[in-house]
């Protein structure tokens, strides 16, 4: 670049600096622009080659598609059932996993015991596990229950394998919360319950939300076991979209396709832009344990 | 609780509940990970000795599953695949994990703003990533299209339908999805580095690629320790962007040891196999977690 020469090599480095910053800007948007402008178009735009163009013909028709009438099941239904499947799915899941692991948390910390850390191994230990490992007696275990194919059989297996990480969330963030506090109570006559609702509790928002925001996303995002243990109708989004995606009757409508996968991460998006700064918190506490 | 303990004359029955308390409300959890984790490996691990089929039975047929899992051409391909994609996309995480941290560590202008979009393909389930890459790549409609629409005819990209190359279809998506995450991280682990250190360095008149070398990677030791352990285990459990973006295919061009157990369980009626290939999975991801979490654990004390 012409002008680059003629500045100091400083600025110079910082032009090289920023162009490099803005190609990775692009590669990481492409494939959300490339979603976004073919679910808005006509089908026989994209399959005439112009699936990086905008739209000739803007048209919303996709979406409408894939929410209320494409083909994804033995019936024309759309997508629209399988968003609510997810949301009946998430809301009790995320809201018992998180607060068993608050629960568990306190205990682990204020409340540890000889063996406690062990315990706290083994449970650790049970978040990283392929769930292959569990699928096929958790497949006989919900017939048991009685809960097999059923949107209550999903929320019951997202809630148990939620536990290890929103235990792990609220166990380090409890770790250093002062334990004086809590002694202080104690010798008050405060039980078990009232420190945790009038002490802990209260001061727990920010870990709350990281946790939330972790279980929401996880089990959202869910695949394997959406897959596994639901039927066609308790199906939740993530394998809706993939059947429909994947069905290979007829013509294959892209800009539906499209449509339907932004519906499916709409949900995560949507946390992760009011709420970033609390994701990447998330992201990072599930990794990096300390 | 039972009657022994109800009578126990050293205090009341309310004194000892409420010592037992913080125990009792632990043990539903302590239940349930007995239960549903270790019980079911446990009976996973012995599903792989039987002869079980499209049910579980209970024939004990020693190793034979094991045997038979490794002479099955599938399960080659299966765990060749995952050495591939493990290496490429552990490798090429780090690798522009760790430039996007040090372009972004730069002083810059709107550093949320950019870190955000770097970030933003995490919140994403692997389905829908799967179904944007699955269009991108396909050379009908995708980048071949598109490139051959933009006047370069005999231009050429159709790794997604060839045997050799699909594979590497899986590393770019899973590339693209979590290499701002490993960015992140990084990131965390740069801002976190003595800057007294590096100004006496920079005082020294240390090159700024020096200063990296020598000062500042070795620091972030942690940092790649905790990037490769979560992306080693995601890549062992990969599932969902295979099934969304090559569904195993061209033929089982892209198998992974994930989709391998799933078909061989619940579609080929081999339960006893696909149960031997999940202990292996288990194994594998064991013996990096594991000696993760003791050191973890431990430093906690």
């Amino acid at each position: 670049m012409s002008t680059a020469a003629k500045t100091t090599s400083f600025s110079a480095g910082r032009i090289i600096l920023y162009v490099l910053l803005l190609l990775f800007c692009i590669y990481y948007l492409l494939p959300l622009y490339v979603m976004v402008v073919n679910s808005l178009k006509p089908l026989s735009e994209i399959t005439a080659g112009g699936m990086m163009a905008l739209p000739q013909e803007w048209t919303a028709a996709p979406w409408f598609s894939a929410w209320s009438s494409a083909q994804v099941g033995v019936e024309a239904t759309g997508l629209r059932p399988y968003f609510l499947n997810s949301i009946i799915m998430v809301v009790p899941a995320v809201a018992l996993s998180t607060l068993v692991g608050a629960l568990n948390g306190y205990v682990l910390t204020k409340w540890a015991f000889k063996g406690s850390t062990v315990l706290f191994g083994l449970l650790l230990f049970g978040c990283f596990i392929p769930f292959q490992m569990v699928l096929i007696p958790m497949a006989r275990m919900l017939g048991l229950m009685g809960l097999a194919g059923s949107v209550p059989g999903l929320i019951f297996v997202h809630f148990v394998y939620g536990i290890g990480f929103s235990t792990l969330y609220f166990r380090n963030y409890y770790a250093a919360f002062p334990t004086e506090l809590v002694r202080a109570a104690q010798i008050d006559g405060a039980g078990f319950f009232r420190i945790f609702w009038r002490i802990l509790l209260p001061s727990s928002g920010p870990i709350a939300v990281v946790c939330i925001i972790w279980q929401f996303t996880n089990i959202w995002n869910d695949f394997l076991f959406g897959a596994s243990f639901s039927d066609f109708d308790s199906q939740p989004m993530t394998v809706a979209l993939n059947n429909l995606v994947q069905s290979s009757t007829g013509v294959k409508e892209y800009n539906v396709h499209f449509a339907g996968a932004i519906m499916a991460a709409l949900p995560t998006l949507l946390v992760y832009i009011v709420a970033g700064r609390y994701f990447v918190r998330g992201l990072m506490a599930g990794s990096v344990k300390g | 609780m039972s009657i022994s303990e109800t009578a126990n004359p050293r205090g009341s029955v309310v004194d000892r509940l409420r010592d037992a308390l913080p125990k009792l409300v632990l043990s539903p959890t302590v239940a349930i990970v007995a239960i549903f984790v270790y019980g079911f490996i446990f009976f996973t691990l012995y599903l792989s000795f039987t002869d079980s089929r499209i049910l579980p039975s209970f024939g004990w047929v020693g190793w034979q599953n094991f045997e038979n899992l490794f002479r099955i051409r599938a399960w080659d391909t299966a765990v060749w695949n995952l050495v591939i994609f493990g290496s490429l996309y552990i490798i090429i995480c780090c690798v522009l994990g760790l430039l996007l941290a040090i372009l972004l560590d730069q002083r810059i202008r709107a550093e949320g703003f950019i870190r955000t979009i770097y970030l933003y393909p995490m919140a994403l389930s692997f389905i829908v990533t799967g179904v944007a890459w699955k269009w991108f790549l396909d050379p009908g409609i995708g980048i071949e299209a598109v490139v051959q629409g933009w006047g370069w005819t005999s231009f050429e990209f159709n790794w997604i339908k060839d045997r050799e190359m699909a594979i590497y279809t899986i590393v770019i998506a899973a590339v693209w999805q979590t290499s701002g995450f490993v960015m992140a991280m990084f990131l965390a682990g740069l801002r976190g580095i003595d800057s007294e250190m590096m100004k006496a360095a920079q005082i020294d008149g240390a090159s700024t690629f020096a200063l990296y070398r020598r000062i500042v990677i070795p620091q972030l030791r942690p940092a790649f320790m905790s990037a490769f352990v979560v992306l080693a285990h995601m890549a062992i459990k990969s599932y969902d962007l295979v099934i969304a973006l090559t569904g195993g295919g061209p033929g089982t061009a892209t198998e992974l040891p994930a989709t391998f157990m799933y078909s061989y369980t619940f579609t080929r009626n081999q339960m006893g196999i696909g149960a031997a290939s999940a202990v292996i999975m288990l194994m594998t991801i064991a013996a990096i977690i594991v000696p993760y979490l003791w050191s973890e654990l431990r430093e906690k004390k």
